[in-house]
């Protein structure tokens, strides 16, 4: 039988690490993300594994690159500010095609902001922060068993694709306590049979690692190539949770932490009789297009909420393409969006 | 049932271990639960609170704005919060420390020593018991037993030995908040 535990969603991370055969922590500390890396500085010496606390984030990103390299499962973990240091060594991760597991933990912004939960990286996140053309898987939590859960799935997906994975959560959901259901299963620590790691070339033809493509048109062909792997990745891995958006007159459209408030909201409408559903993407890229398209042909209109200034809502109107009115609700800065709010919002809206 | 409830107080009072400890209670009970803790640039002799809701259903968000239950340790913490609380919800409140009387209709005072009693017993850290006793038995969430096993779990789960040593005092600060 499964156990159930209470566990904060910082340390649910890490356990999902653990449980994923990460055997390699590169992090530099910043709240509101500390307990992860201090859970990682726990256990990582009890299994064999390594823990470092690195000099900075872009020393502990790129630690993550040369671990990566030789094959294990690696993971480094920050808050806002930190991420945005990282973001280099994502792009260089992205171009060698190194599997990677990065957190943020998001706290309000711009620069070094407040230490409250946010949403204000989606941009950073789903458009590549780094710079190139290139795309990062990322997946958004809104309970601590998702920490744990999409933790778990990140690193899976990593190896898949030989993609960097980011799990975007906040400090919301990474501070706060619930009780998950986990298993504890034998975890494969051994290295997995990669074709491309680099592990020492006796008995073998050596390999290169490299994003500096500098031959005729080299580097145009290996950007297809890339593109191959994100259609692919678009194709098979869009996930959502779709919420009473059957008979619903409005969606709510809303990820994470938003999307808790937003279910909640959604409860109390429709106990006053407004018809109202919720789509919660669990994929920010690739995000679920064809199914937010098609739920906007059946619906009057749409509510985006986010703690941002509008970010994913930018997402969501590509998607529907003009086929329904977008509303917006949301507050930056690490400020909590009210149940009570979305409703007003909803009553307007339906009005 | 649906239980949203604010604890706050000094950091240092065991605020946070209340929550967690409550938390723990609920999930051996079966039920869903959240836990949040305020955390800021606090310290010691700074203000510290904690949400906890409890429900049968799905918890949508964790953070309280009204809650149907407060437990105070100090009369900044009654300041802050006893404006927040729902009609007929319950105020429990550290009478050591806070002299004032409440005098908002429609809702359940309850004044217990908490930290005289701790006190008493020989150490006024376990005051955060004796408040949690009161309030379960207020709100039966759990029975007496099983969040003295509860605390037990929890306090030997801890890699110090000394936090061992402490289950004794907590358990009789539970019992003395309980039977007040």
């Amino acid at each position: 039988m499964k156990k159930r535990i209470l566990i904060r969603g910082n340390d649910a991370i890490g356990e999902g690490a653990i449980q994923s055969g990460c055997m390699a922590y590169f992090g530099y500390p910043i709240t509101p993300q500390n307990e992860l890396t201090a859970y990682m500085a726990k256990i990582m010496p009890k299994i064999g594994g390594v823990f470092i606390q690195a000099e900075s984030e872009i020393a502990a990103i790129n630690m993550v690159f040369g671990a990566s390299l030789t094959g294990v499962r690696t993971m480094t973990s920050s808050s806002s500010p930190g991420i945005s240091l990282k973001q280099e060594g994502i792009s260089y991760m992205a171009a060698c095609q190194l599997p990677g597991v990065i957190v943020n933990v998001q706290r309000g912004g711009p620069g070094l902001g407040n230490i409250a939960g946010s949403q204000g990286d989606y941009f950073q996140a789903t458009r590549g922060g780094g710079h190139g053309d290139y795309r990062t898987i990322v997946l958004a939590p809104y309970s601590v068993q998702e920490m744990f859960d999409l933790t778990c799935l990140s690193f899976e997906l990593a190896d898949k694709y030989r993609s960097p994975v980011m799990v975007l959560s906040d400090g919301v959901v990474g501070q706060m306590l619930e009780p998950i259901h986990k298993d504890d299963k034998n975890v494969e620590r051994k290295i997995k049979d990669k074709d491309w790691i680099l592990d020492g070339c006796k008995g073998r033809e050596p390999r290169m690692v490299r994003s500096l493509l500098l031959g005729e048109e080299e580097l145009e062909k290996y950007n297809w190539e890339l593109n191959n792997k994100y259609k692919r990745i678009k194709e098979q891995e869009i996930r959502a949770e779709l919420y009473n958006v059957e008979d619903a007159e409005i969606v709510i459209i809303a990820y994470g932490i938003a999307a808790r408030m937003g279910k909640q909201a959604v409860k109390e409408a429709r106990r006053q009789g407004l018809k109202i559903g919720m789509i919660r993407p669990i994929t920010l890229w690739p995000f679920p297009e064809q199914i937010v398209g098609n739920i906007a042909q059946k619906v009057n209109s749409i509510l985006v909420i986010e703690m941002s200034l509008g970010q994913m809502i930018e997402d969501v109107k590509l998607a529907v393409e003009g086929k329904t009115k977008v509303h917006f609700y949301g507050r930056p800065g690490g400020s909590v969006l009210e149940v009570e709010e979305i409703l007003d919002k909803l009553r307007e809206i339906s009005n | 049932m649906f239980e949203e409830l604010i604890i706050a107080g000094y950091g240092g009072q065991g605020i946070m271990f209340c929550g967690t400890l409550l938390a723990h209670l609920a999930m051996e009970e079966g039920l869903n639960v959240t836990f949040f803790p305020s955390y800021g640039a606090e310290m010691r002799g700074g203000t510290a609170n904690c949400r906890v809701v409890i429900s049968r259903e799905e918890i949508g968000s964790p953070m309280v704005k009204n809650p149907s239950s407060l437990i105070i340790f100090n009369k900044p913490s009654l300041i802050k919060f006893s404006g927040q609380l729902k009609e007929k919800g319950l105020l429990i409140i550290n009478s050591s420390l806070v002299e004032e009387e409440i005098v908002k209709e429609g809702i359940e005072v309850i004044r217990v020593p908490v930290t005289q009693i701790a006190q008493k017993l020989g150490n006024d850290k376990v005051a955060n018991m004796v408040a949690l006793g009161v309030y379960i038995r207020q709100k039966g969430i759990v029975s007496l037993e099983s969040a003295i096993k509860g605390l037990e779990s929890i306090l030997l789960l801890k890699d110090k030995e000394e936090k061992k040593n402490l289950i004794e005092i907590n358990r009789e600060a539970l019992k003395s908040g309980f039977n007040y």
